[in-house]
């Protein structure tokens, strides 16, 4: 592990820890851990679908996993929130597994794939919402329990600390991953799945261990989420807008790339709440602008918001493991 | 246990849903079969072509099965120049993007429709919506047959056009070889946006089909656009054939699994389907390999 290569991650990072000192106000605050919870989903995407190059539709049935594991793991059994933070991990990464092990048993790639994980959330969510132990469609609240063994915090801005921790760790891992020969395998079976077999990659290993890491990051970004809003219900968590926002930060930021998830859901929520300011509280306008972005970038900007960063020299470009290439 | 008139009844009616679930499928599986594309916006659209059935009905005043020669050029123009204008060029050419890209054009349907709309459920009241054809022991909606005469119409009118016409020869020729398409003089870009628009037209017929029994709010797309995806699947990706025989499946799954399993639990049984066919067979009970 070179220092260097952590660098960059280490400045962003202690640039984002001193952040809310300069803040006054709560809803920024707000504002800022919300992004923080979406980037860390959307580095769980990006892992599956920038670096290994398998596109998922349905991520909310990982962030689903992890903050329906994290809070039934407290309201029904009534155990600690630390202990159900890890049962939520080893949930989500479950989960992923077993939708990765289904699906590739079978060869499911492309598009088949993508439909085949939203397919899952789905079932997902109607399960949660006929259940009785998940309080149905009505949702569950947290029992409201400040404390750091709680995992609730009085101060939103210890909240925020944590979350930025995860996702730091998020990022070193992105990071370290894209180092490691596991890293050139992904990008090897994103480029071309038949040569990177044929190369001698074990391509069902290689993308299990993928979407299990994927999911287990999600899953992290769901715990955070009740964590935080102390409240569940299946289509919040379940439903397609988590899947898409995640989908959509990897996208417009930049696919397969360490920062692409951060850069992208800032400029999506950024511009989202423009959009509200702009127009007013109307519903929806804000998924609407996400749309338009989403389509922009893949017409204009295919490798993203992070593509325009001036000071990447070529050669640079070339060694970034995750750089599309131009057909 | 149900007695068997009413698990009878469930299936002939489950059959009538299923027809309309083909008619949505058919401009799915048209599009697929020639552009071997998944357009994701297809569920997207037909929300937009419901609220279109329902504004044209509210303001002035025309039934949904008048407004058919009306809607269906008007949904062939915009699949036609979302194809030609947006997905064409934009997707550089790979797969993934203009999955992608249709993606974000269903976000931005469903999200404008929301912001015009609401998240109100909606829908018509004709003075045939309640009303029931009586044969034997069972009842039938007359719309739901209606829906069942209308897709069929649909599928039998579209078989001949791809098989008679020159542009249905011309679509079938693209979608088996598009380079040696383009090179007997096809123009491969514009085949490719009539069959989008066609595929498009199929909603505009399910449209006006579907709303004297069906409400309708914005994000209605999404459960369409799974069960649509579940026929073609089931059908065999590109099938006409297939798309009406999944379609009819489907529908009975639904209805069955709503009978046995209670309202809440009735969709899965169309999402385990989906599942288990993509697992199992993906090439579906009518495709050639995928």
């Amino acid at each position: 592990m070179k220092l260097k290569n952590y660098l960059s991650i280490i400045v962003v990072v202690a640039l984002l820890a001193i952040l809310p000192m300069m803040l006054q106000s709560n809803v920024v605050l707000n504002f800022l851990i919300y992004i923080l919870i979406v980037t860390l989903g959307a580095q769980g995407w990006n892992l599956l679908g920038g670096m290994a190059g398998q596109n998922s539709f349905g991520h909310a049935a990982f962030f689903g996993a992890g903050a329906y594991a994290i809070s039934m793991w407290q309201i029904n059994l009534g155990l600690s929130a630390w202990s159900g933070f890890v049962v939520a991990i080893a949930v989500g990464a479950l989960v992923g597994w077993i939708v990765r092990f289904l699906s590739f048993r079978a060869g499911l790639r492309g598009s088949y794939f993508a439909l085949v994980t939203l397919a899952f959330a789905e079932v997902l969510r109607v399960l949660a919402n006929s259940a009785q132990f998940t309080g149905g469609a009505s949702g569950r609240l947290l029992p409201i329990e400040t404390g750091v063994q709680h995992l609730q915090f009085a101060d939103r801005t210890y909240f925020y600390w944590f979350a930025l921790a995860m996702v730091a760790i998020g990022l070193v891992i992105v990071r370290w991953i894209s180092l490691t020969r596991f890293g050139a395998h992904m990008i090897a079976v994103r480029e071309n799945e038949d040569a990177a077999r044929a190369l001698g990659i074990d391509v069902l290993r290689t993308k299990l261990r993928a979407i299990t890491i994927s999911a287990a990051m999600t899953a992290v970004s769901g715990c955070l989420y009740v964590q935080y809003f102390l409240y569940i219900d299946p289509t919040l968590v379940f439903g397609p807008k988590i899947s898409i926002e995640v989908l959509l930060a990897s996208m417009v930021g930049g696919l397969g790339t360490v920062f692409g998830p951060l850069v992208g859901t800032t400029a999506l929520h950024v511009l989202g709440e423009a959009a509200k300011l702009f127009a007013g509280e109307i519903p929806g306008i804000d998924l609407a602008v996400y749309g338009c972005v989403l389509i922009a970038a893949i017409c204009f900007l295919p490798r993203g918001l992070l593509s325009l960063w001036p000071t990447r020299s070529a050669s640079k470009k070339a060694q970034q493991p995750a750089v599309e290439t131009q057909p | 246990m149900y007695s068997m008139s009413i698990v009878v009844e469930a299936i002939l009616t489950g059959m009538l849903t299923g027809s309309v679930y083909a008619l949505v499928a058919l401009g799915l599986t048209l599009v697929y079969g020639v552009l071997h594309i998944i357009n994701f916006s297809h569920g997207a659209m037909l929300a937009a072509a419901m609220f279109a059935v329902l504004m044209l009905n509210q303001v002035f005043g025309l039934d949904p099965y008048v407004q058919i020669p009306i809607l269906v050029p008007v949904l062939f123009v915009a699949g036609y120049a979302i194809q030609r204008f947006i997905i064409g060029p934009g997707s550089h050419g790979k797969d993934e993007n203009i999955l992608m890209i249709t993606l974000g054009i269903s976000i931005v349907i469903e999200n404008v429709l929301l912001a015009i709309f609401r998240s109100d459920i909606r829908s018509i009241n004709t003075d045939y919506s309640f009303n029931v054809f009586e044969v034997g022991p069972f009842i039938f909606s007359q719309a739901r047959v209606f829906g069942l005469i209308g897709s069929v119409v649909t599928a039998v009118v579209l078989w001949i056009f791809l098989a008679r016409s020159d542009t249905g020869k011309a679509i079938r020729a693209v979608s088996k070889e598009k380079l040696g398409a383009s090179l007997v003089g096809i123009n491969v870009n514009h085949v490719y946006a009539t069959t989008f628009g066609i595929g498009f037209a199929c909603l505009a017929i399910a449209a006006c089909l579907l709303l004297p029994t069906f409400y309708v709010n914005p994000s209605i797309g999404g459960t369409f656009v799974l069960v649509a995806f579940t026929v073609v699947v089931l059908g065999g990706m590109g099938s006409i054939v297939g798309a009406m025989m999944g379609g009819l499946i489907i529908g009975v799954v639904e209805s069955l699994s709503g009978l046995f399993l209670g309202e809440s639990l009735g969709q899965i049984g169309i999402f385990l389907t989906f599942i288990a066919v993509l697992l199992f067979r993906p090439a579906g009970l009518f495709g050639a390999k995928a």
